[in-house]
């Protein structure tokens, strides 16, 4: 592994870990290859077009402007192939069996059906008071930019973290030199009150191109919401197999945004509670049980494209490709929920804890069956979560479930600030999370244990076809 | 205040002022010529326009006493011209350089205290390009930067004092309401005053930072928990009162003579970089509202380190516009935040009709600030480097 001191000057565009790719170890372990090829499939829906050329930023943004960071904008090179090995699996960190990188330029926006990476960093940001529709844009170029970089290995800008002048701040952050680009995905999504604010105004000229589906959420029975962990203008889930690459990259996005948006909140999650590819082993959460199991999986396009991305006929034609965020912050009452005893923990779930198979018998991928009792003689209790949540018990519907674990230190009573921060994916979530959440909150015997404190709401555009699109150009282009 | 001093400013050479004037126009030959009326209470310029360009000014001492002849911004507090040491009788010929504007003149009798005079000179016509060399274009904004340097610790030497008056006489409220605007001064060029190693801690030390240094607890934070005393505080005796003021006005009067010293000066990045690390002091001990915890007068300091962000920039901004487009983006980036924050902070009051305390703003109110102050930071940052670092 090189240091940043061995770069050559004209290779500015050098991955944060430039280590020649080994054809060797390219692709890792099976379950990592299994999940490159399908991402080369699947997670790569659409994502169009020579990945060399994609992902080399071409047009000179405010930022780079601004900083008169190197005339000729793609001098060096661009990454391996998109979606696909280079660095070698050894520096990779994460079990999830997620890729090294992922394109970032494609029909979609990566991370909704990218295998879910292990960790997450999520952010809401609020725009400035005088934030015009300009500068919105502007931000938007900036971070579209920043983080087709980014997804790649690469520092924020070909300056990057030491490659400047001495007498100026450097333009990347610098903690992630010498890491690889950990399967790092950067979402960005817009909340309702980007079309219209609170006061009720149309600061940017798009009241009128908010979608339908992108409602306010209603209240949910025992919701205990926190508004100023709610919300936001705008929102960027950066995953990754690495936590330092998570962070670095909200880091950097959330400094490029100064003077037009702010962090309105944030969270850490440190381990995934879905899977989203057949490739990956079921993750469990923090109750102890595989969570996911029957998530919606990239394997499955028909499914995806049913229950994800909303089309063109779906009211708002900008969206088309795109897919709504749902993202609820759920405190585990996890002391409680260890001092109950192993079958009412098992008839409250209703799957078994080791195996993760539904207690109407079979194994962990065995439908669930939801009249049938199983050889020990249990069966699925009429308000077990897996019964409620089944797509049977709400016409059919589902959602892709991103969520992770997350511990925020202890509350004031010694009790573990624990739980799930749960994000979906969804077509529509006026058909699909409402009603399931409904349905949820009032019978789950889950509730005991669990209080959702704090919810977004986000439409996430599709994805910047390519170096000269910007994410949300279909929006306000 | 801070922990990390800068290192110190002085260096070696002794700059003559008047030559370095001299040097940066010689070539200009003037657009407009101005005389200057001078007597013991009056500054009279022939006209109150001008064309931009070179500005020639005939000052002509009339009066009894060495006097001074200034030209200011529009700030009041920037000075852009200035012809010191006018003796009685003396006939001199300053010329500016000046792009269109609002500017001041005043003249200074004695070369101490306020401006006499203080008209508005407004300037109309073309942008100035900036001429001479880089040299030049340093000497000059270095020798205004220092001119307006001496100008705050006058100043300061003048409201410390009354303010310092009042407290020793026991004139509690008056010296409440003068506290505020007394520090004013030196929070404006608190980059300079902290390169004066020892000096900083004895006027602007809050507790914490004195009692980890092992020093008396002594300056303006030490009066202030006098005059806001928080519960179980045993208040100074009043000869304890009278030693504190002696003592800030000790050093505030060293600070005033250390920067009149023949060999002070402040480098191009010294200016620029305190225009930068005047912000980093409002965002990192201002915004918390740890600075001035006993009377929460924290806007006016904050109000304060913005004035001495801009005055210092505003010194190295033609510089900056001169290095072409991404000087011209940069000042432009950072005159919109400038613009923005002053009027984020003028919702909260201003320094002559006061402010509200900082104990009164929310969560929220706060948070925009903060966004502010970040939002002008970073280009803020980059101003250094484009001053400096960038070649014609």
């Amino acid at each position: 592994m090189t240091t940043p001191d061995d770069r050559m000057p004209e290779q500015p565009d050098q991955p944060h870990d430039s280590a020649q790719p080994d054809p060797a170890v390219s692709g890792g372990t099976p379950a990592a290859s299994a999940a490159s090829a399908a991402s080369g499939a699947s997670a790569a829906v659409g994502h169009s077009g020579d990945p060399a050329t994609d992902a080399r930023p071409k047009r000179t943004l405010s930022r780079r402007g601004l900083f008169g960071l190197a005339g000729a904008a793609a001098g060096g090179l661009v990454v391996g192939g998109a979606g696909a090995t280079a660095v070698a699996q050894a520096t990779a960190s994460g079990t999830s069996g997620a890729a090294d990188s992922y394109a970032f330029f494609g029909a979609n926006q990566a991370g909704i059906v990218t295998p879910a990476q292990d960790r997450l960093h999520f952010a809401a940001f609020d725009l400035s008071s005088t934030a015009s529709r300009e500068d919105v844009v502007e931000l938007l170029q900036d971070w579209t930019l920043a983080a087709s970089r980014l997804t790649q290995g690469l520092d924020v800008s070909e300056d990057g973290a030491v490659g400047g002048p001495s007498l100026a701040p450097p333009d990347d952050t610098g903690e992630a030199l010498g890491l690889p680009a950990a399967g790092l995905t950067i979402t960005i999504g817009f909340g309702p009150t980007l079309f219209t604010s609170r006061d009720g105004i149309d600061r940017f000229g798009i009241a009128d191109k908010r979608p339908a589906a992108l409602v306010d959420l209603p209240h949910f029975s025992g919701d205990t919401l926190d508004d100023a962990q709610s919300g936001g203008d705008l929102c960027i889930q950066a995953c990754a197999d690495d936590p330092q690459i998570a962070v670095h990259a909200i880091r950097n996005l959330s400094r490029i945004a100064f003077g037009r948006a702010s962090l309105r909140w944030s969270q850490l999650g440190f381990g995934r509670t879905s899977s989203t590819s057949t490739a990956q082993a079921t993750p469990r959460n923090l109750f102890g049980f595989k969570d996911g199991t029957a998530n919606i999986k990239l394997e499955q396009p028909e499914i995806v494209d049913d229950q994800v991305w909303a089309q063109k006929t779906d009211g708002a034609g900008w969206m088309a490709g795109g897919s709504y965020l749902v993202s609820r912050k759920i405190r585990m009452l996890i002391e409680n929920w260890d001092r109950v005893a192993l079958g009412e923990q098992e008839r409250v779930v209703g799957r078994d804890k080791g195996e993760g198979a539904p207690l109407s018998g079979g194994t962990e991928f065995t439908e669930i069956a939801l009249d049938k009792t199983g050889d020990d003689g249990r069966s699925i209790d009429t308000a077990a979560h897996v019964r409620l949540a089944h797509p049977s018990q709400n016409k059919g519907q589902q959602l892709l479930r991103r969520g992770y674990n997350f511990v925020d230190g202890n509350d004031e009573l010694g009790r573990l600030n624990a739980g799930l921060f749960f994000i979906a994916y969804q077509r529509d979530p006026r058909t699909q999370f409402i009603p399931i959440q409904r349905q949820l909150s009032q019978n789950d015997l889950m509730n005991e244990y669990i209080k959702h404190v704090s919810s977004g709401i986000f439409a996430v555009p599709p994805g910047a076809r390519n170096a000269d699109d910007y994410i949300g150009s279909t929006l306000f282009g | 205040m801070r922990k990390t001093h800068l290192a110190p400013a002085a260096v070696g050479g002794a700059l003559t002022l008047a030559v370095l004037l001299s040097g940066c126009v010689a070539n200009n030959p003037a657009s407009s010529a101005l005389t200057v009326d001078i007597t013991d209470d009056g500054c009279n310029v022939s006209a109150a326009t001008a064309a931009s360009g070179a500005v020639k000014f005939t000052a002509s001492n009339k009066g009894t006493q060495v006097n001074e002849f200034y030209i200011l911004a529009d700030d009041k507090l920037r000075i852009v011209g200035e012809k010191e040491n006018i003796t009685p009788g003396a006939t001199v010929d300053y010329v500016a350089q000046l792009s269109p504007g609002t500017y001041y003149t005043e003249c200074k009798l004695g070369m101490v205290g306020a401006g006499i005079g203080t008209s508005k000179f407004t300037v109309t016509g073309d942008e100035v390009a900036l001429s001479g060399t880089d040299k030049e274009q340093s000497d000059t904004a270095v020798t205004n930067y220092v001119a307006y340097i001496k100008e705050q610790t006058d100043g300061l030497v003048t409201n410390v004092a009354a303010f310092t008056a009042a407290y020793v006489a026991g004139n509690d409220d008056e010296a409440r309401a003068l506290f505020p605007t007394a520090r004013t001064n030196y929070e404006r060029i608190e980059p300079t005053a902290e390169a004066f190693g020892d000096l900083d801690p004895k006027i602007d030390f809050r507790e914490p930072m004195a009692t980890e240094d092992g020093i008396p607890f002594t300056g303006f934070h030490r009066i202030e928990k006098d005059l806001w005393a928080p519960a179980g505080f045993t208040p100074s005796t009043p000869a304890e009162r009278q030693e504190l003021a002696d003592g800030l006005n000790a050093n505030v009067k060293q600070l005033f003579d250390l920067v009149r010293e023949k060999d002070f000066t402040v480098s191009l990045s010294d200016i620029s970089n305190g225009a930068i690390g005047l912000l980093e002091e409002v965002a990192t001990s201002k915004i918390t509202g740890e600075e001035d915890e006993f009377s929460h007068t924290d806007l006016w300091d904050f109000q304060a380190n913005v004035e001495g962000a801009s005055v210092a920039y505003g010194n190295v901004r033609d510089i900056a516009v001169s290095k072409g487009d991404d000087g011209k983006k940069l000042v432009e980036k950072i005159d919109k935040q400038f613009d923005a924050l002053n009027k984020q902070l003028a919702a909260y009051g201003s320094l002559d009709a006061g402010f509200v305390t900082y104990d009164q703003l929310s969560t929220q109110q706060v948070k925009e600030l903060s966004d502010g102050i970040n939002a002008l930071s970073e280009p803020l940052s980059q101003l250094t480097h484009t001053v400096l670092g960038i070649a014609e």
